[in-house]
């Protein structure tokens, strides 16, 4: 095997117990600087990640959770600049780290998977190019080495390694989006960043990709992140699910607890706007209203405005986030002034919802 | 004289924001209110205000030449050749005439061709690359090549053919010449504009209420590109000012007539650079390079205002935090 | 391939275009301008030269407008286009032949050297997104491009030629004391006669180019592609040229057949003011002298060789960009 590839034994997945934190997000945020004043996409995020392990955070558009990720990877672009806190990947504080000092982390330890790869791939370069560029910027020099890697990671998403000549616009949606999965596990790195990875295709598609996600994953141990709006896709996969609204975390906690039982009234609501196939029928609700303008900042929970449990103290406290059984909920229904005054049928498992699939 | 610059990050096919969209983008209102939000955002942008100024300015001397210029532009019982003098703010002509009168006077042909072509030509286009975007097909064929190849063919070369033809003509003729060759380079934005519009969700909304084609132009797309339209008109607006000057300079327009470009030609015929009477040159072609600029402004920040991310930023930087 | 064919297809029939145009334009203007020229001429020209005259411009109209336009479509063919009234008898031909150099010299080296050195500027001043670069550029290249041409060479001579001494401003080369030859006498007063007259279209050109490049060039940066180049690492040289600058320069590529129209115009009118002995001054001395033969080929000259720019244009779009490969 090529010298690039890192040795998969010593990330063998789901170690969480032997190895402190891989990735810890400490009270994160991130503002856009407008001329009408900063605007908080990021509100004080904290968050680990162990190695190997997949966390999936999940909201609607415009809830930060693609801000949140590139201010992991540091990769804003003006306006947008992390505002307070600071990120820590193997014990390094990347927040304000030039690119030159970033450049040895970068794609070696912490690579990312972009939307539309269409839009992620250059256009003007063919797929074998983008990927030699890659290994020169981080001392691959050999065109031996170099070809060999490239060959390589293509067949492990199964494209033939004749599309190193293609264009972007040579492959097909899914190809694309493999390609840049390919590009991405280069270095095996310890951790990547996925943003939305699945939304450009279809159901198929999106399927077929995950399944293979998964699996690379368990090959070589890496661990992951994935964006997405889509809850029940990502609760199959997922070992940790962060629920985000309004730039802030709205639960967190392990998938099967929050997927299984939402505390929040907005990933309940999350939750039951994606029926299951297989289980009870039930009334679609959606959660009404929109997502709030966040350059009105406003006080008390951002969620208040729709939410089907709202108290009158929820207008006037901003709720912190609150332990309930190993799960973090930002709710005045677990904590704060209210005391907890939980309704009783919050705490216990709803019969209606099925645990999807 | 270089090419115009707004829009050509927004010529069809290419990658790259929405042409034009403006600060309603996708929202269709009355030309009116497009252009009140224009002139706010004037107002906001210094660029566009130090236009607007300037632009101002000549309007009020082509109005009002007799205040600021005591003296008829073509009396010429002067002492010939006087230098800068309170009498003659500029000094005199070889010919004996008033400079500074000459120069103010002048402003009234140079903004009445400005805005004539400017007028006329915009309207050519919109019609044209409008037409073309929402007939489609054959039509739009026919008008693209017919645009292309007008785009493609050297327009000043042409412009002397014509008027050597004949042999000079006065303002109108340059009016008409300069209006029928230059509508081109705008219809083909105005046309790439108009077919992105086309698949619009409030375009196909007013489809689905069931008005009729000739209403949905009228009055749904063209108010939207209201952004576009200005910045077309002050394009042609532009080229018609440096094109027609450029052919009174070669003496291809009335010598007779006041304009800052026949000064230009009366002394260049007189070696005025060499003979040391250097303002009779400088300052016309001065005064069609700020008018030229005064324009130039106002489109630009066109752009900006149509483009945000073209906005001048300031330097952020990131926040060390512990 | 099909993409090339069809551009040829264009060039060919605007080439076409251009020729009808020079064709009717004479036949359509009131009074034949031709007949109120060969009156001045009368008893001067021989016979051979009132034929060619009568081809070109139809003044013995004995003819139908068809057979005349196909007699004057061969003629064009095989390059016959008369005998130059002016330069008489020198044909027409001849008489350009001398002039086409020192203009393609001029125009053809500054203009690549603008489009250059713009483009680069550009792609730096947006690399540098709020830097001094960013900020002091537009404002200023926004004005420099509505600067009439003319001015600029005029201010230049008034400078360095009239107040200075530091350079010529007249004509090509000294011709009191140069004859042409490659002595490095010569060329070296050749290169100082070159001097203003290319920086006044340097001056005024290339602000378009810094402007566009800029301009589309901050669009490109903030596409997802160099993001992900950041992300992989790649130092800044090579996203700011390779990913960036790469994608961003194909708009200015189009633009550049667009802006060949102004380039050509500012090139007539700086000749004009400096005397240079290329075509564009050659044009005015022929419109102004009524030498419309010369006239005629001098604007098919021009036509052409902009159509023949934009084509290596294309050619350059189509190596750079694998897309416009795939759609031909």
């Amino acid at each position: 095997m090529s010298s690039v590839r890192a040795d998969a034994d010593s990330h063998p997945a789901g170690s969480a117990t032997t190895v402190g934190p891989m990735l810890t997000v400490n009270d994160l945020s991130v503002a856009y600087e407008m001329d009408r004043g900063a605007v908080a996409a990021v509100d004080r995020v904290s968050f680990e990640l162990y190695p190997g392990e997949f966390l999936g955070i999940v909201g609607e558009s415009g809830c930060g959770k693609s801000t949140l990720l590139f201010a992991i990877a540091q990769l804003l672009n003006p306006p947008a600049v992390v505002t307070g806190g600071n990120v820590v990947f193997k014990g390094v504080n990347m927040v304000g780290l030039t690119d030159k000092q970033l450049m040895a982390v970068r794609w070696r330890d912490l690579s990312v998977v972009m939307q539309s790869a269409m839009n992620a791939l250059n256009p003007v370069k063919s797929i074998g190019a983008q990927l030699k560029d890659a290994m020169r910027a981080h001392g691959v020099t050999s065109a031996d080495e170099i070809a060999k890697r490239s060959a390589e990671v293509l067949r492990m998403v199964s494209i033939d390694p004749v599309h190193l000549k293609s264009y972007p616009h040579q492959l097909s949606g899914g190809m694309r989006q493999r390609s840049m999965i390919a590009m991405a596990l280069l270095f095996t790195p310890d951790l990547v960043i996925m943003d939305e990875p699945t939304s450009a295709l279809d159901v198929v598609a999106q399927r077929s990709l995950m399944v293979q996600i998964k699996k690379l994953q368990a090959e070589l141990g890496f661990a992951i992140i994935f964006v997405t709006h889509d809850m029940s896709l990502v609760s199959h996969f997922s070992e940790r699910l962060m629920v985000m609204y309004a730039g802030q975390v709205a639960e967190w906690g392990a998938t099967r607890q929050v997927f299984d039982n939402p505390r929040h009234p907005y990933s309940a609501g999350l939750l039951e706007a994606f029926p299951s196939i297989r289980g009870k029928r039930v009334p679609l609700t959606g959660i009404p209203g929109s997502p709030p303008d966040l350059s009105q900042p406003q006080q008390g929970c951002w969620f208040a405005p729709r939410c089907p449990k709202v108290m009158p103290v929820c207008t006037e406290v901003n709720p912190d986030l609150y332990s309930v059984q190993d799960v973090q909920v930002r709710c005045l229904l677990y904590g704060g002034p209210a005391g907890g005054t939980a309704p009783a049928d919050a705490a216990a498992p709803a019969e209606e919802m099925s645990t999807g699939d | 004289m270089s090419m115009p610059i707004s829009g050509v990050t927004s010529t069809v096919g290419q990658p790259g924001p929405d042409p034009g969209a403006g600060p309603a983008a996708g929202q269709a209102r009355a030309g009116t209110q497009g252009l009140a939000r224009i002139g706010r955002a004037v107002r906001r942008n210094r660029k566009a205000a130090v236009g607007a100024v300037l632009l101002g300015i000549f309007i009020l001397v082509a109005i009002f030449p007799g205040v600021i210029a005591k003296d008829s532009p073509s009396l010429d019982n002067y002492k010939p050749r006087l230098g800068v003098s309170t009498a003659h703010l500029l000094g005199t002509t070889a010919y004996g005439q008033d400079m500074w009168a000459q120069l103010v006077w002048g402003t009234r042909n140079v903004l009445i061709i400005a805005l004539v072509v400017g007028l006329a030509a915009t309207a050519i286009a919109v019609l044209i690359g409008v037409a073309a975007a929402y007939l489609g097909g054959a039509a739009d064929g026919s008008l693209s090549v017919l645009t292309d190849v007008l785009l493609v063919i050297p327009l000043f070369p042409l412009l002397i053919v014509i008027a050597g033809y004949a042999h000079g003509g006065g303002t109108l003729v340059l009016i008409l010449v300069i209006t029928l060759t230059g509508w081109s380079y705008t219809a083909r934005q105005l046309r790439a504009q108009a077919l992105s519009l086309r698949r619009r969700d409030f375009l196909e909304a007013a489809r689905v209420r069931g008005e009729r084609q000739i209403y949905i132009i009228v009055m749904e797309v063209i108010p939207t590109m209201t952004s576009l339209i200005v910045a077309s008109f002050l394009t042609n607006a532009l080229y018609a000012v440096l094109f027609a000057s450029s052919l009174q300079f070669i003496g291809l327009g009335d010598p007779n007539t006041q304009s800052w470009g026949t000064m230009l030609y009366w002394a260049q015929n007189n070696a005025a650079l060499q003979t040391g009477q250097p303002l009779w040159a400088i300052a016309p072609g001065a005064c069609i390079a700020t008018l030229g600029a005064a324009f130039a402004l106002l489109n630009y920040a066109f752009d900006e205002i149509g483009n945000p991310a073209l906005r001048p930023v300031r330097r952020t930087r990131v926040k060390r935090a512990g | 391939m099909r993409f090339a064919l069809r551009r040829l297809g264009f060039f060919l029939f605007t080439l076409w275009a251009a020729l009808t145009l020079n064709f009717l334009l004479p036949r359509l203007m009131p009074g034949n301008p031709a007949l109120a020229m060969l009156s001045k001429f009368h008893g001067q020209v021989n016979p051979g030269t009132i034929k060619a005259l009568d081809i070109l411009f139809g003044i013995n109209t004995n003819q139908g407008l068809w057979s005349q336009y196909v007699i004057y479509l061969h003629h064009v063919a095989t390059g016959n286009f008369g005998t130059s009234l002016d330069f008489y008898p020198a044909s027409v031909s001849s008489v350009i032949g001398g002039a086409i150099w020192w203009t393609l010299a001029l125009v053809g080296i500054t203009t690549i050297l603008a489009f250059a050195l713009g483009t680069g500027l550009g792609m730096l001043a947006a690399w540098r997104r709020g830097g001094r670069l960013d900020s002091i550029m537009p404002p200023v290249f926004v004005i420099t491009s509505a600067i009439p041409y003319f001015w600029v060479g005029m201010v230049l001579v008034l400078i360095f030629g009239i107040t200075l001494h530091w350079l010529p401003t007249q004509g090509g080369f000294n011709v009191a004391t140069d004859t042409p030859g490659l002595t490095p006498a010569y060329i070296g007063d050749v290169l100082s006669h070159a001097v203003l007259p290319a920086a006044a279209l340097l001056i005024t050109t290339i602000g378009t180019w810094i402007l566009t490049m800029r301009n589309t060039m901050i669009t490109t940066l903030a596409e997802d592609y160099v993001r992900m180049a950041r992300a992989k690492g790649l130092p800044g040289r090579r996203i700011m040229v390779d990913y960036a600058a790469r994608n961003a320069i194909l708009p200015n590529l189009t633009g550049f057949a667009m802006s060949l129209g102004f380039v050509v115009s500012g090139a007539i009118l700086i000749e004009y003011v400096f005397n240079y002995p290329g075509v564009g001054f050659m044009l005015l001395q022929a419109v102004q002298g009524e030498d419309f033969p010369l006239m005629q080929a001098l604007f098919l000259l021009i036509t052409l060789a902009v159509l023949v720019a934009i084509l290596l244009a294309d050619i350059a779009t189509a190596l750079l960009d694998p897309r416009t490969r795939a759609a031909g």
